[in-house]
């Protein structure tokens, strides 16, 4: 059952973009849109929009990287995790809630790691993994979707995405205990 | 906001690795972090520029406005300042189906011509507007139906139900979307993040 879920994931991301291409470009040449000339015609903006984001993903990349490899959120970690291991959340999963907004690759990291450590069937496992999925990286989209129109005030979205990821955070430990637990 | 995260990042990291004595480890981590940030850009311009040439397509065949009026009524709830026929909406739409199918990469593609339609409405071009605001609450809680990158590396670590994860997963993100949509529209209307206000 969970293997032809897992079967049927697959083929769904492997048909999703064929399938979608086709649409577009089908339907656009029904309509008579000179499809050719269109795509050109967009694509080309595709240089100046990803070379834009540079100086903003710099910024962030950098000063996220700095901040781990000094070993704070070791320090951060050892802080919290008397205060919340009584309210159900495992001294094992706060690397992952910490470093979930900052960097989608180390969350990544740290998921695999603890998979292989605790086991991917275990409590702790079933956690890590739900916590991965409960949100994005944060820093890393604001900093890529400002940057890409170069908007520097950022006004409520920073703390309007940071209350996201910490209800999502906690909500996949407390349902995670309720489910596997 | 921003600026008080980035100080904050920095001099936090920097100070701690003068304690921990890291120093040349931060050196190292900032270098190949600037230098991972341009490689993920360039990597960028090659799926932008297909996604901007197929959108430009779906807009002149009527597609993207049929997805738009498809969802007016809770796309008009969502971004009252959005005009509903307005093209972002189309884009935004985009956006968010791709996300709901875990297409990565594509997503973030049509999510950035979602920015640049959203800032032909921006009269502060520096400033986010609300509807930005908005669809970055969104965008930072994505929901994915099938974590298919999760599944996998659960898969290949030995799991017997790769796919236990997707109930749980599919709750805490919409957990997520919601808390993080209903902030933004809270703080929204606070004197501190109004949107006409100079700095």
């Amino acid at each position: 059952m969970s293997d032809s879920l897992s079967q049927i994931a697959k083929e769904i991301s492997s048909w999703a973009i064929p399938v979608i291409i086709l649409a577009i470009v089908a339907i656009g040449a029904l309509r008579r849109v000179k499809v050719y000339e269109s795509f050109v015609d967009g694509a080309k903006e595709g240089f100046t929009v990803a070379v834009k984001i540079i100086p903003y993903l710099v910024a962030i990349l950098v000063a996220i990287a700095v901040f781990r490899a000094s070993g704070a959120m070791e320090w951060m970690i050892a802080a919290l995790a008397p205060a919340l291991e009584p309210l159900g959340v495992p001294p094992e999963v706060l690397p992952m809630a910490l470093i979930r907004p900052l960097s989608g690759s180390g969350a990544l990291g740290v998921m695999s790691e603890g998979l292989k450590t605790y086991g991917p069937d275990s409590l702790i496992g079933n956690m890590l993994s739900t916590m991965m999925g409960s949100t994005e990286t944060t820093f890393y989209v604001l900093a890529v979707y400002f940057g890409s129109v170069a908007i520097r005030r950022t006004r409520h979205a920073l703390p309007a995405a940071l209350m996201g990821d910490l209800a999502g955070l906690t909500m996949a430990i407390f349902i995670c205990n309720v489910v596997f637990g | 906001m921003m600026n008080w995260i980035w100080l904050g990042l920095l001099a936090v990291g920097i100070v701690t690795a003068a304690f921990t004595g890291r120093m040349e480890e931060i050196t190292k981590a900032a270098f190949d972090a600037a230098k991972t940030a341009v490689e993920l850009c360039i990597g960028l311009i090659g799926i932008m520029a297909l996604w901007l040439g197929l959108m430009k397509i779906a807009e002149a065949g009527g597609l993207v406005q049929a997805l738009a009026r498809l969802m007016r009524p809770v796309m008009r709830r969502l971004f009252p300042d959005v005009p509903a026929d307005h093209p972002a909406m189309g884009s935004m739409l985009s956006n968010i189906a791709a996300n709901l199918l875990g297409l990565g990469n594509s997503a973030t593609a049509l999510g950035l011509k979602a920015m640049q339609d959203l800032q032909s409405l921006n009269p502060k071009k520096e400033t986010a507007t609300n509807a930005m605001v908005i669809f970055m609450a969104i965008n930072t809680t994505a929901i994915t139906i099938i974590p298919a990158t999760v599944i996998g590396l659960r898969a290949a670590a030995g799991s017997a139900q790769p796919t236990s994860i997707i109930g749980t997963t599919l709750i805490s993100c919409t957990t997520a979307m919601i808390v993080a949509v209903t902030t933004a529209k809270l703080l929204g209307r606070m004197r501190r993040f109004r949107e006409v206000r100079d700095e």
